[in-house]
């Protein structure tokens, strides 16, 4: 999903770029209320591991790959607002260090997977957890789904900048259709993978799960009350 | 070591693992958005001459290092320390110092953080 130089034209990079700093922007501000002395360290540690799992690309067929994007996953670890924040740093260090993502469409990247990666996937975690039961193990369901539709939402954002600024002459229907339909099969391996990392973090420390805070265990947990 | 201060030195073991040694094992076709520019014809507007940042990490790789494994292996822990160190120096920046944040629920006390 890494947009490279050149794939945009200036004006839309530029527009794209003004997107990325006012929602970086007013995500420092918000962020800060999700941060704390016990979730500050877990959230640089979500930020670093999101780098490692977009570096497995998993086949999804014909000669095609993807990757995991994290911000649904993030977003469920440590609250949208510092999980715009940790896909930013990770797309930062991927185009400063590792010349993935070119540095002029730094804010179309950010824009698609920092912001409308995190806020579609947020966004559907919390609609899906508003239907199902009010237990912890809806929330591995709900993130997955969050996931699964977030990357194809960021794919169709793409095709919206394309069909704007796109520097070749391709028919926006050919891509929008391409676009989605590969990213749903890529949002399967994003829904299987944040499901798992999120059930693998409520299964050892349920406390630390921020799109899980208010919900009853199925189990008796020792309660961080109980734990002070 | 508290159970809190574990779980962390964990979690960046398994980051470290997967940047380290599994990307190796990673696809190495174009991912969904490269497979498509190239099919619907707009993988040749690329601009492969913007800037760069003269890194010795570029494209996952270590520059002057042979070993593929080595070489992507040494570029995948440097990202992640370098995602770790980037990200977590913003976050301890900003975290609410000495207490919970304020959409922390009203039952946990506000000196867990210290209990570390």
């Amino acid at each position: 999903m890494h947009v490279p130089d050149g794939f945009l034209d200036a004006p839309t990079s530029v527009a794209t770029g003004v997107v990325a700093a006012v929602g970086v922007g007013v995500a420092l501000r918000k962020a800060r209320a999700e941060l704390d002395d016990r979730t500050a360290p877990m959230a640089g540690l979500v930020a670093a591991f999101v780098f490692a799992g977009q570096m497995i690309n998993f086949p999804v067929g014909a000669g095609t790959s993807g990757h995991l994007l994290g911000g649904a996953l993030a977003a469920v670890l440590v609250g949208p607002w510092t999980a715009t924040l940790c896909i930013s740093v990770v797309l930062l260090v991927q185009g400063l260090f590792m010349a993935d993502g070119g540095l002029t469409a730094l804010g179309t990247n950010i824009t698609l997977m920092a912001i409308v990666g995190v806020a579609v996937g947020y966004a559907v975690f919390r609609l899906v957890l508003a239907v199902l039961p009010r237990t912890l193990g809806s929330v591995p369901v709900a993130a997955a789904l969050g996931a699964l539709v977030s990357v194809p939402a960021a794919a169709t954002v793409f095709t919206v900048l394309f069909a704007i600024g796109g520097t070749a002459d391709v028919a926006t229907g050919k891509v929008l259709t391409a676009m989605v339909g590969w990213h749903l099969v890529i949002g399967i391996g994003e829904a299987v993978v944040t499901g798992l990392v999120v059930s693998a973090v409520l299964a050892s420390r349920p406390d630390l799960v921020h799109g899980a805070r208010g919900l009853a265990a199925r189990k008796p947990l020792v309660t961080s009350q109980a734990a002070a | 070591m508290s159970a809190h201060r574990k779980f962390l030195l964990a979690g960046l073991l398994v980051a470290l693992l997967v940047a380290g040694v599994g990307s190796y094992y990673a696809s190495s076709h174009p991912d969904g958005l490269e497979y498509v520019a190239g099919k619907t014809g707009f993988i040749d507007s690329e601009k492969t001459d913007g800037p760069s940042t003269g890194s010795p990490f570029e494209d996952y790789g270590t520059k002057g290092v042979d070993n593929d494994r080595l070489s992507g292996g040494i570029a995948g822990v440097a990202g992640v320390l370098l995602t770790l160190l980037i990200g977590g120096g913003l976050f301890y920046g900003l975290r609410r110092r000495g207490g919970s944040a304020e959409d922390v629920a009203s039952t946990e006390p506000a000196v867990t953080a210290d209990a570390d």
